[in-house]
């Protein structure tokens, strides 16, 4: 649907309060410029409530400037935790 | 079963004898604990067990057969004497007759079954009695609580509102992981992520907490151990633990089916709806609003509903129980047991009128009949009114329950000494001040009589007293509730009227003044709120009724030796000695026991509203002006003297037209916000006057007055 490519944007090991604000840095500079973000949460051991705020920070922020963002790949236990806030995987839709 | 009308009489009928054999288990089973050997007593109480087994046969309700069954088979044992008395025995039994009342209430409200609720109760107390069972005697017990027993504690669906603290995350406190431990005591079916309060990109702080959550819970834990995840975050979170929407009706119907209760906020904790935390929380913030705007307290169900505790279905079903409980009150006025001989005495002299009013018919002696025939209208009026008097004795007796009972909770020992039961007063008014009665004596057992302990060492015996008396006094009954205890704290209740701004710091007050002041809206010397007392509905609420009764409440109080409360009623309510005075074309009736004396309004222009009266002022109401009458003041003014709380007003009106014996006439709805009026009556010339409700008169103006004083001095 877009004519430029997804950024791919690969988080790893925990996505919690100590590592939130280096997080919202890296996603939130890749959006401007960018076709829409895929981020590849394979890496990402454990997610808080912080992490999750991070998330859902750049979802809102790439809803508008209209770019799609796409989580993949995460591990059972973090995609529970992305459900509760109704973020939904790639692989899913 | 059908519920024709013969039905439903016969129903009426038991339910009013069966309402006196729980009063007499009751009384017998208080009577047994204290002479637990009284065999006269035992059967009674046996007595009274059996018949109402015998009738509730006879009308097809099983479950209290089955209940009654149980309670009358542990009494047999007792009247046999294989069993003795002892009081955990009367504390199991107590309830039980608790219980029956309640079914018989029902049934009084047309419920024919016990409902969920009280089929658990039966079935609980029923387990207490077990061990006072002969051997296999308890298995009709446990077949009749079977259907209710099994099920202790059916899940059930909260919403919880979870709104977290910014710092929740930085101290540590990650709200997922009170999810995740959320599951642990029930299955969470549902969450939601609420992110709106997420701040722009470049705002945002991604250590503080921004979101919140929406969880639905399905549970078998109360809501207190649910409350209780959330212990340490409940400081600076705000969470919110509502039942889920779709089971509202099952706690509007938990509600309905609940026994009767005064107290709004006892319903709500009762069903589980809230909890005590939530409850006293609301309580406070009721206080403090009605401190800081000075108006009267927000009732708590709208507390409870704008800071969404309770869901508006479930205050409103609240609201309606209560007002049930208050209506069914009521109704209980609508029938009245009266004396058959005074019943004959009036029909009696109704006869004697008849033929007086007949023989005024013939020539002679027309006027002498004329005589005869007012005196009897007076008997008749007289007996008449006789026929509504109660002795109050059987009031003050339910005390001694609530004397037991609150003895028992507060590890006190108290006894009750009522004296003069045998005075007698209106029965509507009986009724009316059974409740202030009630939180005079729940009062005096909280905070007035001491803990034995500490009794003994003020030198008292460790058992307290409580003394209800009663007795006429001049056209009024007086009803005092006194205690031995610990007297008022004058120097506490002072300060705190000083904290309050009741009163001014360093004003200098009388005893008499100091202690009138435990009356004041919102005064509660209390320094802990415990179950019974200090709850917000304070001595303002009693004065108020006592008030509303066209009574009055003093309080006579001596340090460590005790302290009475004295109300003082009239008779009845429904006749006042009355003051006629008229004004222009108006006539106004003035209550008789507030005139202390009638003067001529001196002549030549007044200044102020202020006249003198043998060397000291009065100031004077000219109710021409303060009702708006038309037309020129007569030449000859008089002054009606009033006493209020012992302040002396004058009332200025064109004639003083005598005393009357008035029958009051309410006035309609639509004048029931007036003030300064408190009812009409009807003259011999068919002209309405209004009856002058003194109170509110005399403070209304002197507040006016003050307005207009202050202004000038400003």
């Amino acid at each position: 649907m877009t004519t430029r490519e997804l950024r791919r944007v690969a988080l790893d090991g925990e996505l919690t309060i100590m590592t939130a604000a280096e997080s919202k840095e890296r996603l939130l500079t890749a959006l401007p410029g960018s076709g829409g973000l895929r981020v590849d949460l394979a890496g990402v051991e454990e997610i808080d409530t912080a992490g999750l705020q991070v998330l859902l920070l750049t979802r809102r922020e790439a809803e508008s400037m209209s770019l799609p963002f796409e989580l993949t790949a995460p591990a059972p236990g973090v995609a529970a935790v992305l459900a509760l806030a109704g973020l939904t995987t790639a692989e899913e839709q | 079963m059908s519920a024709d009308d013969d039905m439903r009489e016969a129903l009426d009928t038991f339910v009013t004898e069966a309402r006196d054999l729980v009063q007499q288990l009751e009384d017998g089973l208080l009577e047994l604990e204290a002479h637990p050997s009284a065999a006269e007593t035992v059967n009674t109480v046996f007595r009274a067990a059996h018949t109402l087994k015998g009738s509730s046969g006879l009308f097809g309700l099983r479950h209290l057969v089955q209940f009654t069954h149980v309670v009358e088979t542990v009494l047999g044992s007792v009247r046999e004497g294989d069993l003795g008395v002892s009081p955990g025995l009367v504390s199991s039994l107590l309830p039980c007759a608790d219980h029956i009342g309640a079914m018989i209430e029902g049934l009084a409200a047309g419920r024919l079954e016990p409902d969920a609720a009280q089929a658990a109760e039966g079935a609980r107390l029923l387990a207490a009695l077990e061990p006072y069972l002969p051997d296999g005697q308890g298995a009709l017990a446990t077949d009749g609580a079977d259907p209710a027993g099994g099920d202790p504690a059916p899940e059930r669906a909260w919403r919880l509102s979870l709104r977290f603290g910014p710092d929740s995350l930085r101290n540590g406190m990650d709200p997922l992981s009170f999810l995740r431990y959320l599951a642990s005591i029930g299955t969470v079916s549902r969450v939601s992520t609420d992110a709106a309060a997420l701040p722009a990109a470049e705002e945002m702080d991604p250590e503080t907490c921004y979101l919140a959550f929406e969880v639905e819970l399905l549970s078998g834990a109360p809501k207190e151990e649910i409350e209780a995840v959330f212990e340490f975050v409940r400081e600076d979170s705000d969470i919110r633990i509502v039942p889920a929407d779709h089971q509202l009706d099952a706690y509007v119907w938990a509600i309905r089916a609940m026994p009767e209760s005064d107290r709004v906020g006892d319903v709500l904790i009762g069903s589980g709806v809230v909890t005590e935390l939530e409850m006293t929380e609301a309580l406070r913030i009721q206080q403090e609003q009605a401190a800081r705007s000075g108006t009267q307290p927000v009732p708590i169900g709208e507390i409870l509903v704008e800071h969404g505790i309770v869901p508006r279905p479930i205050v409103d079903a609240a609201l309606n129980r209560q007002r049930k409980t208050t209506e069914s009150r009521s109704q209980d006025t609508t029938t009245i047991r009266i004396d058959a001989a005074r019943l004959d005495r009036l029909i009696d002299l109704v006869g004697e009128l008849v033929i007086a009013q007949s023989s005024t018919g013939l020539r002679a002696g027309a006027g002498e009949a004329q005589g005869e025939v007012m005196r009897l209208v007076d008997e008749v009026r007289h007996s008449a009114l006789a026929l509504r008097m109660v002795p109050i004795g059987t009031t003050l007796r339910r005390f001694e329950r609530v004397v037991r009972d609150v003895g028992v909770e507060l590890h006190k020992e108290v006894s009750l000494v009522i004296t003069g039961g045998d005075a007698e007063m209106d029965k509507a008014l009986v009724e009316r001040i059974s409740d202030p009665l009630l939180h005079l004596v729940r009062n005096s057992l909280d905070h007035g009589i001491e803990a034995p302990a500490e009794r003994q060492r003020h030198g008292k015996s460790g058992q307290g007293t409580l003394r209800l008396n009663a007795y006429h006094d001049a056209g009024s009954i007086v009803i005092e509730v006194s205690d031995d205890g610990r007297g008022l704290d004058r120097e506490r209740i002072l300060a705190k009227a000083v904290e309050r701004g009741v009163v001014a710091a360093g004003a200098v007050l009388s005893d008499q003044e100091v202690y009138d002041l435990i009356f004041e809206p919102g005064f509660s010397t209390a320094e802990t709120v415990s179950n019974l007392s200090g709850r917000g509905v304070g001595m303002d609420v009693v004065r108020r009724n006592v008030t509303a009764l066209r009574g009055s409440i003093e309080v006579d109080t001596a340090r460590g030796v005790g302290t009475t409360i004295r109300i003082r009623l009239p008779l009845t309510l429904a006749i006042i000695d009355g003051f006629l005075v008229g004004v222009g074309s108006a006539s106004f009736i003035v209550p008789l026991d507030r005139v202390t004396e009638c003067v001529e309004l001196p002549p030549g222009p007044l200044g102020r509203d202020c006249m003198n009266l043998r060397g000291e002022v009065l100031p004077f109401i000219r109710l021409r002006e303060l009702f708006d009458i038309p037309g020129e003041p007569a030449r000859r003014q008089n002054v009606v003297i009033v006493e209020q709380s012992g302040q002396r007003t004058g009332l200025v009106v064109d004639a003083l037209l005598g005393e009357l014996q008035t029958v009051i006439k309410p006035l309609g709805v639509l004048f029931s916000r007036l003030k300064c009026i408190s009812g009409s009556t009807i003259l011999g010339s068919g002209e309405i006057a209004l009856i002058l409700d003194v109170g509110p008169l005399v403070a209304d103006h002197s507040e006016r007055e003050h307005l207009l004083r202050a202004r000038p001095a400003a």
